[in-house]
């Protein structure tokens, strides 16, 4: 599938003259794996790559820890300690996350869905549509892949202050929905489809509209899964931006209502914060889990976040 | 004008209006801003040349920044690389618990960016975090990690290195599955070495994904500021103040957009330079289209 073309293809050209030279033995007496390493080698290997596993993910495990327990037990560690579900319901209470849910909830399904209608004629047109001028607003698209919106906050916090949508769920998704990613990894794949469907569906009679709906969208799917898990996983995410521009509780996303939340009047206790954490990263991290590979590939297929 | 010609332009209009207004008029009404003083009270916005960015010259925060920011990149991006690459090898081959290490190594990618800094915020709490912790096993004393100039940035550099090489590792995973057998069947006839098949075979072959993750690392090292305006906002003493940080701090904290317009005008030569280099010198060998 060729939307992965962000990862380099001609590899197998690359190792020329690595293995050319003929192979010294011509009986085909059986031949030692090549990977094989000494048995020593081996379990070291297999040692360290477990202890990097374990420092990879303690942190994490640590903070299910301290979010389980009560907060005598944030740093003591004992098999016998007994599990809670406090911490989770005191962060609830604390803060209004359940509109915190909803606002990124609101924001997600806005941003993939106007990305969806966006994007995908525009790819269309880059794909299959020849015009003048095609290649040169192409490469003014994709300037957009270097200099993404986080950097424009100065400016785009100006742009929405005078329409004055300052503080709304539409003007943090605002500057996502022309995406220049979404454009190229769509386009990327029509370009894949054959053109055979297309004119066949143009001889039966189909709109340009009909044929981007009936035959492109369809042999898409794929890249539309890998693109949607992309875009809600950055959004559910994103911070920095919503951060600037929202200002109140109803517009506020979960990342920028935890950060308010940390930082205000909670002191330190970490066991009400990290179950807070736990709770907001919660929803993306079980669909990770229940579905890595399908997650494992889109991020491939798609290259770039 | 030709019916494809209005069709295309119909197409694309709508996504690519959208874009321009939030990516092409904004940094063009930056640039044209870092040449105007901030509005302030009842003294309207007026032209002031190119003093913006003598000011910022003279500006000693800006140039920590600039020197953080590249301490920062040139930390994390070999760090988070290597790693990565470390990874993908490590769970290329068959090993007990291969999925769950492989999950392991990936699960850091998925939390926000906000979740991380809050659970390494504890951990790098004096006294009571997970570091001094471990370290009083070992007779270490008290530290304060985020108020300590000189460790600071390192542990911000952790906090980056730990949610990205994960991510990187995929890519890495994805081009070692394409390594040719036939390589590794010629490799083992002659007896090569595991090392040198690394070397000469594998190293090569995995150089075009290094250069594309190399990209991503990059823009990541300039564009990811969440985990200091949680976690130290720039802090102590401006040790950790990176360039994006500092533009968010003079835009909405001191509301000075001057300033901050001129600051943004700076991050965009440097990303602009970074995508010429990108476009230039490895799009020659990365395959784009």
């Amino acid at each position: 599938m060729s939307a992965a073309t962000f990862v380099p293809p001609p590899l197998a050209e690359r190792g020329k003259g690595e293995g050319s030279r003929a192979p010294s033995g011509t009986g085909r007496e059986p031949i030692p794996p090549w990977r094989a390493a000494r048995p020593a080698t081996r379990t070291l290997e297999i040692i360290g790559a477990w202890m990097l596993g374990l420092l990879w993910v303690a942190p994490l495990l640590y903070a299910v820890w301290t979010a389980f327990h009560p907060a005598s037990y944030a740093t003591r560690f004992d098999a016998l300690a007994p599990l809670t579900l406090h911490n989770f319901v005191l962060a609830w209470q604390a803060a209004p996350f359940a509109r915190y849910f909803l606002n990124t909830t609101i924001l997600v399904t806005i941003v993939l869905i106007a990305q969806f209608v966006l994007c995908t004629p525009a790819a269309f047109a880059f794909a299959r549509l020849s015009f003048p001028g095609r290649d040169t607003v192409f490469a003014v698209v994709l300037l957009q892949l270097m200099i993404m919106p986080e950097v424009l906050l100065v400016g785009n916090y100006r742009t929405l202050a005078e329409i004055g949508l300052v503080d709304t769920i539409i003007a943090i998704a605002l500057p996502y929905l022309g995406s220049a990613f979404g454009i190229f990894l769509l386009r990327q794949t029509f370009r894949t489809i054959p053109q055979e469907l297309d004119d066949a569906a143009r001889l039966e009679g189909c709109s340009l509209l009909a044929r981007i709906w009936r035959v492109y969208v369809p042999l898409a799917k794929p890249t539309y899964i890998a693109y949607g898990l992309v875009s809600v996983s950055y959004h559910w995410n994103n911070f920095l931006w919503p951060l600037v521009i929202t200002n109140s509780v109803t517009t506020r996303p979960l990342t920028v209502g935890l950060s308010v939340f940390a930082t205000t009047d909670q002191g330190i206790d970490w066991s009400i914060i990290t179950a807070a954490t736990l709770m907001t990263s919660a929803p993306l991290l079980v669909a990770f889990l229940l579905f890595q590979r399908q997650f494992v590939q889109s991020f491939m297929r798609a290259g770039i976040r | 004008m030709k019916r494809e010609t209005v069709q295309a332009w119909l197409l694309i209009l709508p996504a690519l209006a959208l874009l321009v207004a939030f990516t092409h008029w904004p940094a063009a009404t930056t640039l044209i801003d870092s040449f105007f003083s901030t509005a302030r009270g009842n003294r309207p916005s007026h032209f002031v040349g190119t003093d913006n960015y003598a000011d910022l010259w003279g500006d000693p925060v800006f140039w920590q920044a600039l020197h953080n920011n590249i301490v920062y990149a040139l930390c994390t991006i070999p760090a988070s690389v290597l790693l990565a690459l470390l990874m993908a090898l490590a769970v290329n081959e068959a090993l007990p618990g291969r999925p769950l290490l492989r999950m392991a190594y990936f699960t850091p990618t998925m939390l926000p960016m906000i979740a991380v800094a809050n659970i390494w915020m504890f951990f790098y709490t004096p006294d009571y975090g997970l570091f001094d912790h471990v370290l009083s096993l070992f007779g270490g004393g008290r530290h304060n990690w985020l108020g300590d100039r000189n460790t600071a940035l390192p542990a911000m550099i952790a906090v980056e290195v730990w949610k990205d090489a994960g991510f990187f590792m995929i890519f890495y995973l994805a081009a070692l599955q394409t390594v040719p057998s036939d390589l590794k069947e010629a490799a083992a006839l002659e007896g090569s070495s595991r090392w040198n098949f690394f070397r000469r075979v594998t190293l090569p072959l995995l150089m075009p994904t290094t250069l594309f993750v190399l990209v991503n690392a990059v823009i990541n090292a300039f564009r990811v500021v969440d985990h200091i305006v949680v976690m130290t906002r720039g802090g102590p003493d401006n040790a950790t103040t990176l360039l994006l940080y500092y533009i968010y701090e003079t835009g909405f904290r001191f509301w000075d957009t001057a300033m901050a317009a001129t600051l943004t005008v700076v991050l965009l030569a440097i990303l602009a330079a970074l995508a010429a280099f990108q476009f230039g010198v490895l799009g020659r060998r990365v395959h784009y289209r």
